[in-house]
């Protein structure tokens, strides 16, 4: 039997729920887990750089094992209400785990009934511990970007800012940008490249900020877990994206991109795009769209073709041709095959053969906090 | 331990946890794990989780199995079964037992007595180690030992002890099967129990009545000693406002106690359950200290309190974080400090937490960091 489940060295990417809390972390809102917390505790010691200094409202509901035999959902709608009604958060988010999995806990309707009850907004994200935090956060912020953005016209007429070129920026989260400046550095950058910053999906900006979204001219997704809600933002109130971070050289190819988007109302997804032919000597392994950028900036720079090896689920189509999805350590060691140079997180070390050239680029959601020292500026 | 390359997983998914096929899973997944290694491990700790408790798995069949495969092997039956946390042994109990039950009976070697049960390694000078050389045996601690080797010849112990609440079930349960003698010695701040574990020691050392006498004027000494100790600690102190968490000693309680009553202003305990073997210092502090606050830390308004209490001397971590302090005493699980030493020790550190501030959040946060310790 062959499976793929062994891994000897590599740890998992941080998982589906704690990519909700990350994702949410400085919005305002609750966010419950509803776990047993044990596993998920994971989520404060490795996952989450924030909590010592920035207060948030993420809690583990403390399942127990006579409650989840008993369907005894009462116990978590009762202390969620009334955690709500101490703290009084501007939305309350619940989201599962293995065993609520197993059980079929109703989230949805917990949620419409804690909403009710509390007349606080109230939604579920659909996490069982098992998916990557792509997954997670990416369809927390979805859930915003559905339940709270407002429409250009609600706001009073986005029309009076048409003198300026406005974006959101969407998919910020330490998992993907754990140096502590990283986003302001990149508002820099953003701001140095003319275009005025609406709202920062979800790092260093408030709620209210990204109510406003649908004000921008234009979204700029910065990692793969931004897309669902660009998808969203899209359908609702047709707002092009960009996906694509602005790293290195391929900045420029960025903004240039967004400017076309924001004029010709499409969407692009430029992170797949090589930018030089020929065989890979050089793979990254990282998310597509971190990923992706940091291939097109080597390759701007050296003008050689970068093989991007993604390690994330189900974000195959915003692959180029050429790159290989690769889930454990035998597939990564099969992409590596060939591959002379590569940029990965340090654990990574561990899997490629001696003789290739390794250049370390720690992740919070691969490596936690273990190389948070090293942890690089993309922005800078 | 800075031990990540000997840190492996098996991955389970979705439909595995509804498969009912999690056995072979588990199985299969150890079994890659181990042929992808250059040399199997003699000990391999396996832990299963909420999921295969959940489920009903058959984990005698996994234990089995895995045994048949691997023969050399030694599989220790670990647990984060978190979903049991209310009732019952904790994790951390049956985490503490399967890390000794791979250790044999063997030979017994007088005069050795093994320490079990704490995370943190004797300090230096404390009263055990002073007591062992007092009696002319040798303790071996399970947290300073360097090799399998080492580890196993606990089997030869004449006698367990533990010092930490967590440690009892397993080293009970190793005591019987070695047909050691047992103690269980805990970090105390009460001079009369640290006494009678004094005596305690002695007489299953086989101490003589010699020996004993001179003990005894030991032990009042260090009692003359503690006063000293703690009277020098309360007039540095003055009025300064005191916190106490439970992270920092397993007898929070007991700490407070001896501080008030020698006129240091504790006003706050963090803690999120009484500890059985403190009921009596909880009572004594309800009764003459109705002023002083037992905080619960899971309660949520505690994630988002203010933290701007900088005048506070906290003592154990969760006390510092929630006071926003840098003067705070860098210690868990008691660090080691034991006996009538232990409190001198105590004291000492908390003068030099009052005189001398600390990065706290560089201390706090340091969990994660390269894995090598949370202190």
């Amino acid at each position: 039997m062959h499976i793929e489940r062994a891994f000897k060295i590599l740890p998992v990417y941080t998982a589906d729920v704690s990519g909700v809390c990350s994702a949410l972390f400085e919005l305002g809102g609750m966010v419950v887990m509803h776990d047993p917390s044990g596993c998920n505790s994971t989520y404060n010691t490795h996952d989450e750089t924030r909590w010592y200094d920035t207060d948030s409202m993420i809690f583990i509901s403390g399942l127990t094992e006579n409650d989840a035999i008993m369907g005894n959902d009462d116990r978590l709608i009762k202390n969620v209400i009334d955690a709500a009604e101490r703290l009084c958060p501007r939305f309350i988010c619940l989201c599962g785990s293995p065993i609520p999995y197993i059980n079929g806990t109703d989230f949805k309707a917990i949620a419409g009934i804690i909403e009710s009850r509390t007349g606080i907004p109230s939604f579920h994200v659909d996490t069982n511990g098992t998916h990557d935090y792509v997954q997670g956060a990416g369809a927390a912020l979805a859930r915003i970007a559905e339940r709270f953005v407002k429409a250009p016209d609600a706001l009073g007429g986005a029309s009076c800012r048409k003198d300026r070129r406005t974006l959101n920026i969407i998919g910020a989260t330490p998992l993907d940008f754990g140096f502590e400046n990283t986003i302001e550095s990149l508002r820099k950058r953003t701001e140095q490249f003319g275009w005025e910053i609406n709202s920062i999906w979800a790092m260093n900006d408030s709620l209210d900020n990204i109510i406003d979204s649908a004000s921008a001219d234009v979204n700029l997704v910065i990692s793969s877990l931004g897309l669902q809600a660009a998808e969203v933002l899209e359908a609702r109130f047709k707002m092009p994206y960009v996906a694509g971070a602005p790293i290195g050289g391929f900045a420029e190819k960025v903004y240039d991109a967004l400017a076309q988007a924001a004029a010709d109302r499409k969407s692009r997804i430029i992170c797949n795009q090589p930018m030089a032919e020929g065989p890979a000597e050089v793979a990254v392994i990282r998310e597509p769209v971190v990923g992706g950028s940091i291939a097109r900036s080597i390759e701007l720079k050296y003008g050689t073709r970068v093989k991007l090896i993604n390690p994330i689920e189900k974000t195959e189509s915003i692959m180029a041709e050429g790159d290989v999805y690769a889930r454990g350590e035998n597939e990564t060691e099969n992409a590596l095959k060939g591959i002379r140079t590569v940029v990965a997180d340090p654990l990574y070390r561990f899997v490629c053969p001696k003789e290739i050239q390794f250049r370390e680029l720690p992740q919070e959601a691969f490596s936690g906090r273990s190389f948070w020292r090293e942890m690089p500026d993309l922005f800078s | 331990m800075d031990a990540e390359d000997r840190f492996s997983f098996v991955v389970i998914d979705e439909d595995d946890m509804i498969s009912g096929r999690l056995e072979d899973i588990t199985i299969d997944g150890v079994t890659e794990v181990l042929e992808k290694l250059d040399k199997l491990p003699p000990i391999v700790l396996m832990f299963t989780v909420c999921v295969h408790h959940f489920v009903g798995c058959d984990l005698d069949y996994i234990y089995r199995k895995l045994e048949e495969r691997f023969p050399a092997v030694r599989f220790a039956r670990c647990f984060m079964d978190c979903i049991l946390q209310k009732k019952g042994l904790t994790p951390e109990q049956k985490l503490r037992k399967a890390m000794y039950d791979p250790v044999d009976r063997k030979p017994v070697k007088q005069g050795l007595v093994s320490l079990v049960g704490s995370d943190m390694p004797l300090d230096d000078t404390a009263d055990l180690l002073r007591l062992a050389t007092m009696t002319g045996g040798e303790l071996k601690e399970i947290a300073g030992i360097k090799s399998l080797d080492e580890y196993m010849e606990i089997g030869a112990s004449r006698t367990i002890i533990t010092d930490y609440p967590a440690g009892v079930y397993g080293a009970e349960k190793l005591a019987e099967r070695l047909g050691a003698g047992y103690l269980y010695l805990p970090m105390s701040f009460d001079f009369e129990e640290i006494a009678d574990m004094w005596r305690a020691y002695l007489e299953t050392a086989g101490a003589g009545k010699e020996l004993k006498e001179t003990a005894e004027e030991e032990i009042n000494r260090e009692i003359r000693e503690c006063r000293d100790s703690i009277s020098d600690l309360a007039v540095t102190l003055g009025d300064t406002p005191v916190t106490i968490d439970y992270t920092f000693h397993p007898r929070p309680l007991g700490l407070a106690r001896i501080l008030l009553d020698n006129g240091m202003n504790v006003e706050t305990v963090y803690l999120d359950v009484i500890n059985a073997e403190e009921k009596k210092d909880f009572e004594y502090l309800q009764n003459n200290y109705p002023e002083l606050t037992l905080a619960a830390t899971n309660k949520v308004e505690c994630r988002v309190m203010q933290r701007n209490r900088p005048d506070i001397l906290a003592i154990g971590q969760k006390a510092a974080w929630f006071a926003g302090t840098k003067h705070f005493v860098n210690i868990v699980q008691g660090g080691g400090l034991w006996g009538f030493d232990g409190i001198r020790k105590t004291c000492g550190l908390i003068k030099d937490a009052y005189e001398n501030e600390k990065d706290t959040k560089e201390l706090i946060i340091r969990k994660g960091w390269g894995c090598s310790s949370c202190i």
